[in-house]
């Protein structure tokens, strides 16, 4: 099972290790920096790399990398699985996972480390039973602690772990009770050149933020649940009930949890809300290319495209750009010939463009790559895959919560080829 | 007031003040100071010398208190065992607790501390938390007995904890159920033949109940565990799959990995006409795709087993080429796996979409993707035939870019074009040649050179082009120089009037001026070819090249079944068995798939009757290296095979000092001539016919094998024990056992050719060993050995090779090569094929021989079980040269005086002591005497061989 475990940071310091058996050596992290080295980039290290006794597994996410130490056979989607849950713990605890964030709460870290693993066996995943155990630290109970001598760490035994809703605590208690859910939808598309899409999909979750007393009984079905063909669940999900009836059935977590994901994949048709018209033209001659480009909406069902941004990396040749928006601001890095243009709200009536000159090394020849144009937006109120809920229900508690759901629609890694 | 605080004391003195801090009255202090303990322990500082101070602080009622005191105990006493007793009870009280969770963490500690005499007090306390009335304690108990047997496992079985591990398998709680399954796995793997996991339809019941109630992780455990599992029909198969499918659904992907793995292991028993069969394929799809929505770590495993499940079972995926393309910001390793599956997954309906996918590919920016997508472009064409005009085509726009690396790509693949498309193509040679100047790799000067000889008739400066390429011929690589050489003679073979100076030319830069023996072989049978028939160097070097097939990077069908079984693990990844990899030389069980078995409704119809893994189709590969005769149409553009022990065997076998002969002699009067050009056959007396062998086994046929198998009565001869699994040989099995018949030994062996392609270049060479046993002639096999095909071969040996003495003593080291590889195995071969013919010792010396070995040199030894009567003994020993001197009765017993001798003049005198009567009760007593007294052991060891059989 998961032997160590380091955290190392950008520049390649080790500033934490946690060891769940014998300790093994930081000098095995030697394989994990060569690796680096070779990586041009810190997102292509390799995520499994054997050394003659260990293998090493590691997640890149908010400039740490989390690498993993193991010695024997073990699944390594599990293993990457865990890092990534213990990065979703660690922003969970302190807003934000970083350096600094990880050396302030060091000795909260190591005891949460050391609650989610035994012997390398996952021991208390969970959000909200490992904050029974170890509560987050907040301001005012650093305060508290210090005067009265307390501690974060939590006395009791995680109760709700054994029972048949490990998920849920008992005992909870709200004067407001209510529920809300978040439909969000990410499209993954490929448009080419001609505007024609080559892949487009959805990747949909539906996030819930659930503070209900006691033990609650939520129902909830959609107008159209043929859409979700490829569905995950979050464990309390009845799946017996989804299969036969097409409707979620759970006594949900409490607090916020994610109760499904699903992918609407390119068979279904996928409606691209956007498109981008543009004209790059290098010569081989000249030392200006021209640049131009105009988004505008496409298939928004009315609602409003906001948020827009549009970058691209610009080819090598690039030495710098002038460019005028008709709206927005846009910036270009003449470094790392990144060019980004922050467009907002789009107007259908007057749509926004950004067009000028590329000013282009002298003498070399045109660039052989084209620029790739990756957008950015949101659709309020809309999921594009057409999925609406149709009602949310409670059964075995007396009172009447409050409900909500919202809808949004998000680009996911949408890139244009020019 | 964050933790960060902890990190600023950094003063000289500081372990001085925390130590002085810790021993404070104020419980508030001493907490602090422990904080300030672990926070600088995280980081990696030394804090072991307050050791006694922190322990000091664990007899207290504040929980944060004693967890942080156990944190630091878990490192630091290793370190310091002694102290770490003072621990111990604390821990003994604290697993009394009436809180389970301080019990809980009382048995967790205990476990993390790796100090033998702390192990021992664990027992108790243990045993009592296996048995705890909270699952919460039984689950980390179970957990706990696995530390245990990291440290101490033969303490773990004489207290019988593995038994009560497994008795926690039929838990009411589904947790302990998982963490039982989990910590069962883990001390499983360090015993792998233990049968620890025994599992059984009632067990199996319970793991599947419980995985749909435990946690995520647990559901993983549980899945791993049944994946091993061999369900007895199709039945029980089915309904297995059917409790794992919802799993799928799940979240996280290693558990929908496992239940993956699972569902394509008990795939394997279902019949394909099943409804349920169908089903399942399509409930396998969404979640493998679904995977690749997710972080790019987790993807790069999913598209490893991906693209192990596709080669299984194409039909899967088939319609899924869209989530494979490529994103521009994916990481590279993201996209290399990618392009692989798609490539996979290419066929006539799709594939216009990909060759526009691989074009745009090929003009991004990084070099290693851009290398692969236009590689890719050429298995495209060569996997689909109807595009491989469009292929072509894009293949020629990508080399007007001029990009140096894709030109060279470029050049590589279409050369593997006009392989698989001959005569159909050529218009674009001269494009290609165009480029000439700017190809600095090898594999595309390699490439190029190729095509040049292949098309030399039709390019009408191939010589030039040639000639170009021949000025700096001693920097080139060797794979270059191999290329250019077969070029420039099959450019003679075509040309003959041209190009006879340079044909000579490179000869003799291949034959005298250069250190590698592979160049200098091949320049020899190009010229001994060209020299004494050159009409048979033509059908040689210009013969019919056999196709090259569609997908020659397909993993071997019996490895692709073992990776099946490890999906989702390390091995998947790796795509090697876990023997390739793990660590140690602990044995690793190999799986392999179930075979189809019917249950007893089915099995009356026809279809589901097959037992035995279904036929799987077999595409006809051809070796990448080649056989010799490949080797002469340089094939072998990769790196040449290296085979270390086989040059030395070659050697052994008879030198032929071609260069003896020098080249200067190549061009004389009066000999055989093509074309105009005369050719002297080397001077004879450097290559005596019978001596040809040795360059080479394809021109072997020379050399006549007169040894059969005969069934001559000889010495006992034991049946053939595998020696070589194809595991470990890429395919190749080898079976054999050791012969002597009329004073000479053999080696009669079974090659097995269990991998898809054909095998040739077989070629046998022993280590030194105790008795200088050495092959007395090559390994002639006579036909290349297709898949599925096994030939029987009897290798004379003699015993006159190189001594060294071996442990055990009749240990035999054996290397074997084919076109494929070299492989080494060992065996242990019986004494008695060294017993002598003439080892019947005259009664007098025998005697004098007896009372001259010293006592100390006598061993004794009992057969058991071996009713025989002194005659047979003495007959049966007889068939295997081991002679009977003298007999005589002596109180009742019937004493046989022996004698033997070895092959290397070493005699073994035997005393052989046999109660008539009732021999089946009472041991044979055998005593010998030798004057080297190591060899005993397995004299004694070649009497029980051969009286008992």
């Amino acid at each position: 099972m998961i032997h160590s475990l380091f955290l190392i940071n950008s520049s390649g310091d080790i500033f934490l290790e946690k060891h769940w058996k014998s300790v093994v050596s930081r000098s095995v992290c030697d394989y994990f920096f060569e690796a680096q080295e070779r990586a041009t980039e810190a997102e292509n290290v390799p995520p499994v790399i054997p050394t003659p006794h260990h293998y090493l597994l590691s997640v890149y996410r908010h400039k740490i990398f989390f690498v993993a130490v193991i010695q024997t056979e073990v699944p390594p989607l599990f293993v990457i699985e865990f890092l990534h849950r213990v990065v979703d713990t660690f922003q969970d605890y302190f807003g934000v996972c970083s350096e600094p964030v990880i050396k302030d709460n060091v000795v909260v870290v190591y005891e949460v480390l050391e609650e989610m693993l035994d012997n390398g066996f996952p021991l208390a995943t969970e959000s909200n039973i490992l904050k029974e155990l170890i509560k987050p630290p907040t301001i005012l109970r650093t305060v508290v602690n210090t005067i009265t001598g307390s501690t974060n760490v939590g006395d009791q035994l995680p109760t709700g772990q054994l029972s048949v809703v490990p998920w849920r605590r008992t005992g909870v208690k709200y004067t407001n009770n209510e529920a809300y859910f978040d439909v969000i939808e990410e499209i993954d598309a490929i448009i080419d050149k001609s505007g024609s899409t080559i892949t487009a999909e959805i990747q949909g979750v539906i996030d819930a933020c659930v503070k209900l007393t006691g033990m609650p009984d939520l129902t909830l079905s959609f107008m159209n649940p043929r859409l979700l063909d490829d569905v995950s669940f979050h464990p309390c999900v009845r799946f017996k009930r989804w299969e036969s009836e097409r409707i979620l059935s759970f006594i949900p977590p409490d607090g916020n949890f994610r109760l499904l994901s699903y992918h609407v994949s390119a068979q279904n048709l996928v409606a691209i809300p956007v498109y981008v018209k543009h004209s790059i033209s290098f010569r081989d001659s000249s030392s200006l290319g021209r640049f131009e480009i105009t988004v505008g909406p496409k298939q928004t069902m009315g609602k409003a495209i906001e948020g827009v941004t549009v970058t691209s990396q610009m080819p090598k040749g690039v030495l710098n750009m002038s460019l005028t928006p008709s709206q927005g601001t846009h910036t270009f890095d003449p470094v790392t010939k990144m060019l980004s243009w922050d467009v907002g709200k789009i107007n259908p009536q007057k749509l926004p463009s950004l067009k000028g000159t590329m000013s282009l090394q002298a003498g070399a020849s045109k660039p052989d790559e084209n620029p790739t144009i990756n957008l950015q937006f949101k659709i309020q109120q809309l999921a594009i895959s057409g999925l609406k809920v149709n009602r949310l229900d409670m059964y075995g508690e007396k009172y009447k919560p409050f409900k909500g759901i919202k809808y949004m629609t998000k680009a996911g890694k949408f890139q244009v080829r020019t | 007031m964050t933790d960060s605080k902890y990190f600023t004391t950094t003063k000289k003195g500081e372990i001085f003040e925390l130590k002085a801090e810790l021993n404070s009255d104020k419980k508030e202090k001493k907490k602090e100071a422990v904080k300030k303990v672990i926070a600088s322990m995280t980081v990696g500082k030394d804090v072991s010398a307050l050791f006694p101070d922190v322990v000091n602080c664990m007899q207290t009622d504040n929980l944060e208190l004693k967890k942080l005191v156990y944190l630091y105990l878990m490192n630091y006493a290793k370190s310091q065992p002694d102290m770490a007793i003072m621990a111990v009870n604390t821990f003994v009280k604290d697993c009394e607790d009436p809180n389970p969770l301080i019990r809980a963490l009382a048995v967790r500690t205990m476990g993390c501390i790796r100090v033998d005499k702390i192990t021992e007090y664990l027992c108790e306390p243990l045993r009592k938390c296996l048995k705890d009335e909270d699952p919460y304690v039984r689950k980390t108990a179970a957990v706990c007995v696995a530390k245990l047997h990291d440290i101490n496992a033969q303490l773990v079985e004489d207290q019988g904890f593995l038994d009560t591990l497994k008795d926690l398998i039929s838990d009411s709680n589904p947790m302990v159920v998982a963490n039982a399954v989990a910590a069962l796995s883990e001390i499983a793997e360090s015993h792998p033949s233990s049968n620890l996991l025994d599992l059984n339809p009632q067990s199996i019941n319970k793991l599947l109940t419980a995985l749909n109630e435990c946690t995520e992780w647990g559901q993983i455990f549980i899945l791993d565990c049944l994946a091993n599992y061999t369900p007895k029909d199709d039945r029980e198969a089915q309904s297995i799959c059917e409790r794992v499918t919802p799993r799928l659904s799940h979240a996280n992907s290693a558990v929908v990995l496992s239940a993956v793995k699972v569902l394509m292991k008990f795939m394997e028993m279902l019949s394909k006409d099943l409804d349920y069969y169908g089903t399942l394929l399509k409930k396998l799809a969404p979640p493998l795709v679904t995977l690749l929505s997710a972080e790019p770590e987790l993807q790069y495993v999913a598209l490893r087993n991906i693209n192990l499940i596709v080669q299984k079972r194409p039909e899967i995926l088939k319609h899924e080429m869209k989530v494979f393309f490529v994103k521009y910001n994916d990481p590279i390793y993201v996209k290399l796996e990618k392009l692989d599956i798609m490539i996979r997954l290419a066929s006539q309906a799709n594939i216009a979409q990909v060759l526009a996918e691989l074009k745009e590919y090929a003009t991004e920016v990084d070099v290693d993707f851009v290398r692969k997508a236009v590689r890719a472009i050429g298995r495209c064409a060569i996997k689909v035939e109807q595009s491989a005009e469009r292929c072509v085509s894009t293949l020629l726009d990508l080399i007007q870019t001029k990009v140096n690396y894709v030109v060279q790509e470029a050049i590589v693949v279409i050369k593997d074009i006009f392989r698989k498309y001959p005569n159909k193509y050529e218009s674009v040679i001269a494009t290609l040649c165009e480029n000439l100047d700017s190809l600095d790799e090898p594999e595309a000067r390699a490439a190029m050179i190729w095509i040049v000889g292949e098309y030399a008739e039709r390019i009408d400066n191939a010589d030039e082009l040639l000639e170009s390429f021949l000025e700096g011929f001693h920097d080139e690589s060797t794979q270059v120089q191999l290329q250019l050489l077969t070029a420039i003679v099959k450019l003679f073979l075509k040309k003959p009037t041209e190009t006879q100076e340079l044909v000579q030319q490179v000869l003799s830069l291949a034959t005298q001026d250069s250190d590698n023996p592979d160049l200098r072989d091949r320049g020899y049978i190009y010229w001994r070819l060209l020299s004494t028939d050159p009409v048979a160097a033509k059908e040689v070097v210009l013969a019919e090249k056999p196709l090259i097939s569609e997908e020659t990077d397909l993993i071997e069908p019996t490895l692709l079944d073992e990776l099946i079984c490890y999906i989702g693990t390390l091995a998947s990844v790796y795509h090697k068995p876990p023997s390739a990899f793990v660590e140690g030389g602990r044995g690793v069980v190999h799986k392999s798939l179930p075979p189809r078995t019917a249950s007893n409704e089915s099995a009356e119809s026809p279809e589901a009757a097959p037992t035995g893994a279904p036929p799987v189709e077999q595409p006809d590969v051809i070796p990448p290296q080649g056989d010799l005769l490949g080797d002469l149409l340089n094939l072998d553009l990769g790196p040449p095979v290296s085979g270390p022990p086989l040059a030395a065997s070659s050697a052994q076998m008879g030198a032929v000092d071609l260069l003896g002969g020098g080249l200067d002699s190549l061009v004389r009067p009066g000999s055989p001539c093509i074309g105009g050009t005369n050719f002297t056959s080397p001077p004879a007396a450097a290559v005596p016919a019978s001596l040809g062998a040795p360059i080479g086994s394809g021109l072997s046929d020379l050399f006549d094998l007169t040894s059969g198998v005969g069934n001559l009565s000889g010495s006992y001869v034991a049946p053939k024990a595998v020696w070589l699994p194809a595991m470990k040989a890429k395919g190749l099995e080898i079976s054999g056992t050791f012969t002597r018949q009329v004073g000479s030994i053999s080696m009669d062996l079974q090659l097995t050719n269990k991998a898809l392609q054909v095998m040739t270049d077989f070629a046998i060479q022993f280590n030194r060993n105790s008795f200088g046993l050495a092959p007395a002639a090559p390994l002639q096999v006579h036909a290349p050995l297709s898949p599925n095909q096994s030939v029987e071969i009897s290798l004379p040996l003699n015993t006159v090779g190189s001594v060294m003495k071996m442990e055990p003593l009749n240990n035999l080291q054996v290397a074997v090569k084919n076109n494929i590889d070299v492989f080494y195995f060992s065996t242990l071969y019986p004494l008695h094929i060294l017993f002598v013919e003439d080892g019947k010792m005259d009664r007098q010396m025998f005697l004098a021989t007896w009372k001259d070995i010293p006592n100390e040199n006598e061993a004794q030894f009992q057969i058991r079980d071996c009713p025989l009567s002194a005659e047979a003994v003495s007959s049966k020993l007889q068939g295997s040269n081991v002679f009977t001197i003298a007999k005589r009765n002596v109180e009742g017993q019937d004493m046989l005086y022996q004698s033997l001798k070895l092959t290397n003049g070493i005699w073994v005198l035997a005393e052989l002591r046999i109660q008539p009567g009732n021999p089946s009760l009472t041991p044979l007593q055998l005593s010998l005497k030798c004057r080297a007294p190591e060899v005993s052991q397995h004299v004694y060891q070649a009497y029980e061989t051969i009286l008992k059989n």
